[in-house]
């Protein structure tokens, strides 16, 4: 009986495609992922946030990061979904939006420490994108929450 | 007439609906910076060990209040400098005091054991938080004088340099 082998040009082309899909965004380990990989065009700065608030623009905004954080303060109308760098954050976050369109706008934001940093908008942010979520922006704090957000007076409210 | 009458009064609520939110969010960006030079605010709280920490006692100390997270890079950047710092200035009246924001303490007992932390930690509450002023982000650092004023405050992955500047003028200060 005659074994077909592959040649070592498939060979190429599998390898080659294995490293492809490795490195698109739905595919890379929620770990390996970092703020810094967000495409720009994926990012919304927090003035035109609250510009389009203010304009009666109504995202589901979700917060992806501490608890405690969130209840200190958070955007006004925002959801607690869970720190995104845990599997238990993962999880409540793909509860969360389970039933929604996969054109729902949705804005993710943490802001627990300076964005290069932290370590729970990539993951969100890669889930949603991997889920099919087409609307998804990820809200730029370049610091902190309180830096970017509550300083500048956007306005923020605790949890009751 | 009733048209007038809406307007006389729906215009100052109108005006009030955009100029009360302002109000408060700029309140709010003060509140932090109206904190310094003023006392630091006082807590009693259990640290990691079971030990009652108490602000008040570390009167004529130089006091370090770094809040962090496990979780969080910047913080674990800093922590062998604070150690350093708490080993070399100890004898001069220094201390640091942690408090982590984490949501469980779990991860916390372990992580201080591996960062080999040689002062003591807290878990920190919401209360605590918004008596500095609010804690929106880790880390955040504030520096407490010999009679216990709050003199500075550090967002963010600070350099560690500044720290260390404004603590060598604190201590410096009897």
């Amino acid at each position: 009986m005659k074994i077909h082998r592959p040649r070592p040009r498939t060979w190429f082309w599998i390898i080659a495609l294995a490293i492809l899909a490795a490195a698109a965004p739905g595919t890379l380990p929620a770990q390996n992922v970092n703020a810094s990989q967000i495409p720009l065009d994926h990012l919304i700065q927090p003035q035109a946030l609250h510009r389009a608030l203010q304009a009666g623009s109504r995202p589901l905004i979700l917060q992806v990061g501490s608890r405690m954080l969130f209840d200190e303060a958070h955007i006004p109308g925002a959801e607690y979904a869970g720190p995104a760098s845990q599997p238990d954050g993962l999880a409540a976050l793909r509860r969360r939006v389970a039933s929604l369109p996969r054109n729902h706008p949705i804005v993710l934001y943490c802001g627990c420490c300076p964005w290069q940093h932290c370590p729970n908008i990539a993951p969100a942010w890669l889930l949603l994108r991997k889920l099919g979520f087409t609307r998804v922006q990820a809200l730029y704090l370049a610091h902190n929450f309180g830096a970017d957000w509550v300083s500048q007076g956007y306005g923020s409210e605790r949890s009751q | 007439m009733t048209m007038s009458f809406a307007l006389r009064v729906l215009r100052p609520l109108a005006v009030s609906c955009i100029l009360v939110p302002l109000l408060l969010g700029t309140l709010r960006a003060q509140d932090e910076r109206s904190l310094l030079n003023h006392p630091a605010p006082g807590f009693s709280l259990v640290d990691l060990h079971g030990a009652r920490i108490d602000l008040a006692k570390d009167r004529g100390k130089v006091v370090l209040l770094n809040f962090w997270a496990t979780w969080c890079a910047p913080c674990r950047v800093e922590m062998p400098q604070f150690v350093q710092w708490q080993q070399h200035y100890a004898a001069q009246g220094f201390q640091i005091i942690g408090v982590s924001i984490d949501d469980s303490s779990a991860p916390v007992g372990p992580f201080v054991q591996k960062m080999r932390l040689n002062y003591p930690v807290l878990m920190g509450t919401e209360n605590l938080s918004g008596l500095y002023g609010g804690v929106y982000g880790v880390p955040v650092t504030f520096l407490i004088d010999r009679r216990g004023i709050l003199r500075a405050r550090f967002d963010g992955g600070s350099d560690t340099a500044q720290i260390h500047a404004e603590l060598l003028r604190l201590l410096a200060a009897h």
